[in-house]
This record gives structure tokens, sequence and C-alpha cells, in this order.
């Protein structure tokens, strides 16, 4: 797997907000997502759209509570087909299978459409260890390639690099004239890329889909560099996780009606792309083997958890994180792992540990802008919460994301608001302690203006004052008033 | 107004107009007995859970959602000025009962008489004119909809039916208006740079819609944003629907 540096969240997302660069790629780009998005919604109407939501989901739901049926029956049909489906545990598993291919069929060159998969088992690495030449062939898959970096988005990888980026990037990586005209760019890495797809022994592709009845995987891209990588090569190999699988043919339509739409905002991608098993005797071309690894690592611990299960349902849009008003500030890299934004603040901490990743369910204000768009109907800010819960009181102190005080704190708290006499002391108190730093500015906890606290000294309000001011406390609260003035039995 | 003189309903104020914001709690009674309404407010109360439930601590939620259920079980009908305490009591209550029958339908029976202020007034009070509270306001409003309010109870459409009504009160338009303000509880204090950097946009919004008050439906909403306003030494002023409905406040 590759590095983790989900622990890092605070450090690294403190970076990411300071750098205005990233900031404007991100408005930009999530910007038009949305937008597009929204037009889609509005071109067939919002009821007709929550309908397709509906029915995609119960799809979802019936496959994942029949997840062993499908996965038979997948099998079956995928070796019908003349392919051969493999199961991988964990990325170890999943790696070796692709290496024994490699060493067994003297694959030398690799071409890759995207797979957020393979990022996540980081197979790149164990490839080049083999002395393989590996390319990626998503145009942005190929930018972060080149860059030695990690997708920051689950759709549009290489969303935090502007044009200027790129084209510096080319010029210090390829030896070409800096030039920053968009097709040009594109053009440079079309020429390089095509020899590849044509010189490549092994095509490895993700899957957005696999249908069950027939085996078949379907890609979904914009550049036509998977159906070149599933076609060209003498081995394609399918690598995903083993949630995509759907039932049928049928099924496919309702994703691909939703997908594109909540993903770029487009009708449908420019290209679909099936491949059921390696070439058939009358085929003109294609590859002479197929191979599908279907990857758990992980995953099962998420079904096995009814409050975690539907975040088997995602479809990797994207959507959630162009709505996420934490993530439009942070970007990608600062969740430290493969999975970034609302639904990577679920699965990551479910993929590597929640000990690791435990600060990750925190970062978001529950405000369930994700939940509304995603066409799936996940309740990311429900399985934020659980994820809390899970590490706010756990026995295992390794799962506790916050320090002992906190905890303290929260049980004061529960214990105070549980006595109507005791917070009633606890509000003079403070009353007494605001007056007290007026009059004694050698004691000053606070500094205020009698109206506001400007400057908090004391921890945890401190952070709040840091960058806004809190009001101080009334002279009276709403049920001092209430007894003094409000009550009927006083009128 | 005769019209709703039968009706009896019990004021959840939540924790924060109580200890910071009780003029707003005042608007509150003072908008509903002018609609008619016998307002009730049972003592005991104190807070709906929902800071330490949004931060894990179920427990701790569930001894105070408890005492909630224990208040109000008599009442007619529960009136909250928070679109977030009153999504506490109509969803997450029921998360949090939801192992134990008995106390899940004491949860159910609150939840369907719970109502968020707004949606008091205009779905069960039937107010479609602001005049009937009385309400005038010379000015320009600008509406922030709050995320629970907005998400988690499905409330768009009710408080800017009644701005909208108030004679005299001119709307403008929020850019980015449905976007969180950062405020989220504790993620508030937990990551104070994310929180501070969405209020900053959301400020800047609110002074790029010209409008000389932002009005809202949850004062901890508005604590954040009225923070970070005062904060730029901005003379915006920051109220609760209730305030602006009641002609008595200033
Ligand atoms: S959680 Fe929903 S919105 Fe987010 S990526 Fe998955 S399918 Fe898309």
């Amino acid at each position: 797997m590759p590095e983790i540096k989900t622990q890092d969240f605070t450090a690294a997302s403190t970076a990411a907000i300071l750098d205005p660069k990233l900031r404007r790629a991100l408005d930009r780009v999530a910007e038009g997502f949305h937008v597009a998005r929204l037009d889609r919604i509005e071109e067939v109407t919002q009821d007709v759209w929550d309908g397709w939501k509906d029915q995609a989901r119960e799809i979802k739901v019936h496959t994942i509570e029949n997840l062993d049926y499908y996965l038979e029956l997948l099998d079956k049909n995928v070796t019908a087909a003349g392919g051969q489906l493999h199961f991988a545990k964990d990325a170890d598993e999943a790696n070796e299978i692709v290496a024994h291919i490699v060493r067994t069929r003297n694959i030398k060159i690799v071409t890759k459409s995207k797979s957020m998969v393979s990022e996540e088992l980081g197979l790149n690495p164990v490839l080049e260890a083999l002395g393989v030449e590996v390319w990626e062939t998503d145009l942005g898959e190929y930018i972060i390639q080149l860059a030695e970096e990690t997708p920051s988005h689950l759709v549009a990888p290489a969303l935090h690099k502007s044009k200027e980026d790129v084209a510096a990037l080319f010029t210090e990586k390829l030896g070409i004239p800096y030039d920053e005209d968009i097709y040009h760019m594109a053009a440079t890495a079309r020429t390089i890329l095509r020899d590849k797809f044509m010189e490549a022994d092994l095509g490895i592709s993700g899957a957005n889909f696999v249908v069950a009845e027939t085996g078949t995987l379907v890609i979904i891209t914009n550049e036509g560099n998977g159906r070149l990588c599933t076609s060209a090569p003498r081995v394609h190999i399918g690598i995903t996780g083993m949630e995509k699988v759907i039932p049928s043919m049928q099924d496919l339509s309702a994703f691909l009606r939703l997908l594109p739409r909540s993903a770029t905002g487009q009708r449908i991608t420019s290209y679909v792309s099936m491949t059921t098993g390696p070439r058939r005797s009358d085929d003109e071309d294609g590859p002479e083997e197929f191979h599908l690894i279907l990857v758990d690592n992980g995953r099962s611990k998420m079904l096995a958890d009814p409050a975690l299960r539907e975040a088997l349902y995602c479809i990797r849009c994207g959507a959630c994180l162009n709505i996420c008003p934490v993530y439009s500030r942070i970007g990608g890299h600062a969740y430290g792992w493969v999975y970034p934004g609302p639904i990577g603040a679920v699965v990551s901490p479910m993929l590597v540990g929640l000990p690791k990743a435990k600060e990750l369910p925190q970062a978001s204000s529950l405000c369930g802008a994700c939940r509304e768009v995603c066409p799936v109907n996940i309740d990311i800010p429900k399985m934020l919460l659980d994820l809390r819960k899970k590490t706010a009181e756990s026995p295992d102190s390794s799962l506790r994301s916050a320090p002992e005080i906190e905890r303290v704190l929260a049980r004061l708290y529960a214990k105070l608001m549980s006595s109507p006499k005791l917070l009633k002391m606890g509000v003079k108190f403070g009353r007494f302690a605001q007056k007290l730093e007026r009059m004694t500015p050698v004691f000053s906890p606070l500094t205020t203006d009698g109206k506001w606290i400007r400057n908090a000294h004391i921890p945890i309000l401190s952070r709040w004052t840091k960058s806004r001011d809190l009001p101080t406390l009334p002279k009276q609260t709403f049920h001092e008033l209430w007894e003094k003035e409000l009550s009927p039995d006083d009128s | 107004m005769t019209a709703n003189a039968k009706i009896t309903a019990d004021l959840f104020i939540t924790c924060v107009v109580d200890q910071l914001y009780p003029d707003v709690g005042v608007s509150v009674v003072r908008v509903l007995r002018r609609l008619g309404v016998t307002v009730g407010f049972p003592t005991d109360q104190t807070c709906c859970g929902q800071p330490v439930y949004n931060t894990g601590y179920s427990q701790q939620a569930r001894t105070l959602a408890k005492r909630v259920l224990e208040q109000f079980k008599d009442s007619e009908y529960v009136v909250v000025p928070s679109g977030s305490c009153a999504a506490t009591i109509r969803v997450f209550y029921l998360e949090i009962f939801d192992d134990d029958t008995e106390l899940l339908a004491e949860a159910k029976a609150l939840a369907a008489k719970t109502y968020e202020f707004s949606e008091f007034l205009v779905n069960v009070l039937k107010v479609d004119d602001a005049a009937d509270c009385g309400a005038g306001h010379e000015g320009t409003v600008t509406y922030h909809p709050s995320c629970h309010l907005l998400r988690e109870l499905g409330v768009k459409s009710e408080p800017q039916k009644l701005l909208q009504s108030v004679p005299g009160l001119e709307q403008k338009e929020l850019e980015g208006a449905e976007i969180c303000c950062g405020f989220g509880g504790t993620f508030s204090v937990k990551f104070p740079h994310i929180s501070e950097g969405m209020v900053t946009d959301k400020v800047a919004n609110i002074q790029a819609s010209g409008a000389d008050t932002l009005v809202s439906c949850d004062m901890s909403c508005l604590m954040n944003i009225g923070g970070a306003l005062n904060r730029q030494e901005s003379a915006i002023k920051v109220r609760h629907l209730a305030q602006i409905l009641d002609p008595e406040s200033e």
C-alpha cells in the first residue's frame, strides 16, 4: 500500500489552506463540475433525478446484501468468457497476482488506464521493482506520474495542478520547450503515449462496474485510453474493489445515467468501454488473456459493519468532494491517503485502520452537502458520526481520537447540563469572572470590551478567538427573563 | 389571532439562546403570543445534547436526550428556535434510542410534535403574511439557510416566505447561501483553520450581498458569522428570524 499520511491531517490541511494556488485550482475545477452537474439535473428535473438515485441505490443495496451470490455468478461468467477471476484479500496478494503474471508472461512494458484501486494497492512501485516500464495513460494520471505525486481527486487526479505547473513539469521531465497551451500539452502526451499503447505487453485497467450476468468489465473515460489499454496489449488485467459488481446490463444503464452527470456534469462520457473475456477466435484484435482481480483489502470489514456498509455503494463520482466546503479548501492530499474528501474520510479509516486515520471523521462540519449530492444517497454524515462514536469512547486508547481532556469535558458538560441548578451556578460564576476580568486587568484570561471577547487566553476558546470574536455572557439568561417578566404567572 | 387561540406550544429555547442570546428567546415568545399561541416553558430544560452527540459521546448525549423526552412528554407542540437543535430532537434522537423500543417510541412521539420556529409559523400556524405578527423592518436583509435546518429538516422555503412578507424589508441575494458557515459545533475549535476559511468566505459573500442585516434561524451559526463580522469591524447586524418578526425587538 502507498505511504499512509492520514496521521498528519492537521499539519497537512493547515499548509494546504494557506496555498492560494491550490485554492484557485480547487475553485475552478470543483465549481465547474458542480455547476455542470446542476445543469444536468435541471434538464431532467429534480423528481426524475431523485427517482434515478433511488433506483441506483436499490441496486447497490440488493447487490451488497447478496454479494457472495453475485461474486460467484461473476466468476462463472468471467470464466465462461475465457477469462480468469482472481480474488485478493489484501494489497500484497493483489500485487503478487499481478507480479506473477508479469514474470510468467515476460512482460516488459505496461500501460495503465486510471484505477484508484491500483493507487490503493501501491501497484506501480511493485511493477517498477520488477524492472517493468509503467505508463499511466489517463492525462491527469500521466501528469502526476511524471511529477511523482498521488491523485488529489477521485475523477480529476491532477486537479491541484495549474496549466503553468504542467507546462513547467513537461519542460523539466520531457525536455521540451515551455508551452502552456493546453492543446499542445495534451498533444505531446498523446504522441508519447500512442507509441506506448502499441509497444505494451500488458494493459492494466480499473473498472467502474463489473457485470455479473455477463462477466463484463466496464470503464468510462473521456480520452479513449481505457479502450486502448484493454485492447492493444496481449494481456489485460482489470483490477477493482469487490464492491464494484452489479447484477446485470440493465442495472448498468441506471449507473451510466448517474455517474457522468454526477462526476463531470456530462450526459455521457466520450467512451464507455466494455470488455468481456479475451479476444475470441473470430475477433480481429484484443488481448490473448483477460484477468480480473477483485480486491478486498479491508472492504469486508465495511461489509460486516451495518453502520458503514453503505460506503460500499460508492461509485467514486467525486460529487461529494466538489461540494464539500472542507475539501474545497484543503484539497485531496491533506487527507493523507488515496481516497480524499467526505467519502475518503469514511473509507480511508476503514482501509488503513482507524487508529491511523481517526482524525479524518472529525474533519467535517456535518453540513450534509455530500449526502445531498450523492447519486446513491450515501449518508456520509451519519457514517462520520458513527466513526466519531467509535473513536470517542473506545476502551482501546489507540482508537481514541481526542486527548483525555475532551472525554473529561464531555462528561462534565453532561453533568452540568443535567442539573439546572449547577448550570445556574456555572453561569453566575462565568458572569463574575467576566466582571473580575474587567476590573482587574492583571488577571486577564479574556480580553473583552464588555460585549465581545476579543482574545481568550484559555485553551479551546483561544482557538475560536483566533479569527472570531465571541459574545460575552449577557446580564440575564432566558431562564431568568422568563421567570421575571415572561412567565404567564407574572402577567 | 383567535385562530390559534387553542394552540399551546412549549419552548425548547436551546442552551445557546438561553445563555448567550436571551433576547432571541424573548422575541420568540412575543411573536408566538401575538399569533395567539399559549406559550409554555418547562424550566428544567438545558441542552438537547447535540454538542456531545456530534463529537461522538453518545452516552452523554443519551443522558441529556432523556431529560428532554421527560420534560416535553405532555407538550402539545414543541417549538425550537434552532434548526440544528430541532434536528437533534427530530432526527438524532431516533438514532440515539434505536436500541430501546420504549424510549424510541417516546422519541418518535416527541419528534412528531417538534417544530423549528419558522416551520411552526408557516406549517402549523399557517402564517402567510409576516404582518400578522405585526412585523415591519426597514432595511435590507440577506438570509443564511443553516445546514441542519436545510438538510436534516428540509426547511427551505418557510423562512424565506416569512421574510418576503415583512413590510419594508428588502431581501438581497446571498451568493453561496447553502454553503456551510464553518461552525459545525466542536469542529470549529478542533479545526479552527478550516472553520476560519469557511467563515471567511461566508462573510465575504454576505458583504457582497449589500444587505445591512444577516438573518438565520440558528444562533450558533450567527455566533460564528457574527463573531467573524465583528472581528472585521463590519457594521452588518446579525438577527434571528424571530427578531425580525418581532416589532418590539430593536
Ligand atoms: S460517496 Fe457518493 S458522491 Fe461521493 S464519490 Fe461516492 S458516489 Fe460519489
